[in-house]
């Protein structure tokens, strides 16, 4: 005779919508949104509003997936306990279907609606945020978020596929553009919320390399992000407002930046610097990635 | 009695919501995939 566990009340639909993050799918909608209307292509806006909803229904299922296998992780830092799982509002098999139902719907959905490119790159991504960054590297290696960081860096490249039918070397360059500013932009966040990450166990760079180490990487990826940021420019795969804005927002986010890596934590430290380039970190993709756009449209 | 009144009551709200969320993304994906349809049509007579 085994013993049953208590049944839980069916979850609330709001609890199966907070399983999708949708602050972090913002980011990701927009980043796909503006891939796509930066393709040479049109797009019939019926099938871009498609292609659109598949993107952020794969990385609502992406979520849903990681917070399924993260509930342990998410129960014992204050910035995630209170999520459906570990609060205990929603049993983790109805996680588990809902995510796995999702992502097979999104990229089915996307190679009948869109094309197979985009399909075959939106089950790239959602494989790789739920294998690769969640089971694989996130609790094993402090070099989690700069492996990681690429599954959030597809959606530009899922939009120009899915306008164009293929990939080039400015959706390319996006991708590399998200690659490298996730690092910055988590560890801006890891700096501040260290010892949540310690208590969890996870091994994110200023747990495990310490604050001096998470600095300097900041200032290196920044460096390197900036390169990229800028590229399209020069290489003529842009025109002049993505060229003025890429230099002026990226020189912003290297002040920004260099700031965070050259200070030190003092005792009570607000991590003012740290908060700051974390939520400049956000505003600066919104605002290049809506600058590649402008320049798209507005230039002839 | 009435804690279990109480759970009844709130798994009626949570099925009668879910099945209206669930109602409406249907409906929402039947309107879609007509109009993709109709898209696709538009798109092989250009």
């Amino acid at each position: 005779m085994t013993t049953a566990a208590p049944l839980l009340p069916p979850a609330d639909w709001r609890d199966f919508l907070a399983l999708t993050k949708p602050r972090v799918m913002t980011l990701v909608v927009f980043t796909g949104l503006c891939g796509m209307l930066a393709a040479p292509a049109h797009v019939d806006p019926v099938i871009g509003f498609t292609a659109i909803l598949c993107i952020a229904l794969g990385a609502g299922a992406a979520g849903a997936l990681n917070q399924w296998y993260e509930a342990d992780l998410d129960a014992v830092m204050r910035r995630t306990r209170n999520r459906p799982l570990p609060d205990g509002r929603m049993d983790r098999q109805a996680a588990l279907h809902f995510g796995v139902g999702l992502s097979a719907f999104s990229v089915i959905l996307m190679g009948l609606a869109v094309n197979l490119a985009a399909a075959a790159i939106l089950l790239l991504s959602i494989l790789f945020y739920v294998l690769v960054y969640t089971v694989w590297l996130k609790r094993r290696t402090p070099q989690n978020i700069v492996i990681g960081g690429a599954a959030g860096a597809f959606p530009p490249l899922i939009g120009w596929a899915a306008a164009t039918g293929g990939v080039a070397w400015l959706p390319f360059l996006l991708f590399l553009l998200v690659f490298l500013w996730t690092p910055p932009h988590f560890w801006a966040l890891a700096l501040f919320v260290k010892t949540d990450y310690a208590a969890a166990g996870v091994p994110m760079l200023p747990v495990v390399a310490g604050e001096r180490a998470t600095r300097r990487a900041v200032g290196i990826y920044t460096a390197w992000m900036a390169l990229v940021a800028i590229a399209p420019w020069p290489l003529g795969l842009a025109g002049w407002i993505y060229g003025a804005a890429s230099v002026v927002l990226t020189a912003l986010f290297a002040v920004l930046a260099g700031w965070v890596a050259a200070r030190t934590q003092g005792a009570d430290d607000a991590m003012k610097p740290e908060k700051r380039l974390f939520a400049y970190s956000i505003l600066y993709l919104f605002l290049l990635f809506g600058a590649l756009v402008a320049d798209r449209w507005v230039l002839p | 009695m009435k804690p279990d009144l109480d759970r009844s009551d709130l798994i009626r709200k949570r099925q009668q919501g879910r099945a209206i969320v669930m109602g409406l993304l249907l409906g929402a994906l039947v309107l879609l995939i007509f109009a993709v349809t109709i898209s696709k049509i538009r798109m092989g007579m250009h």
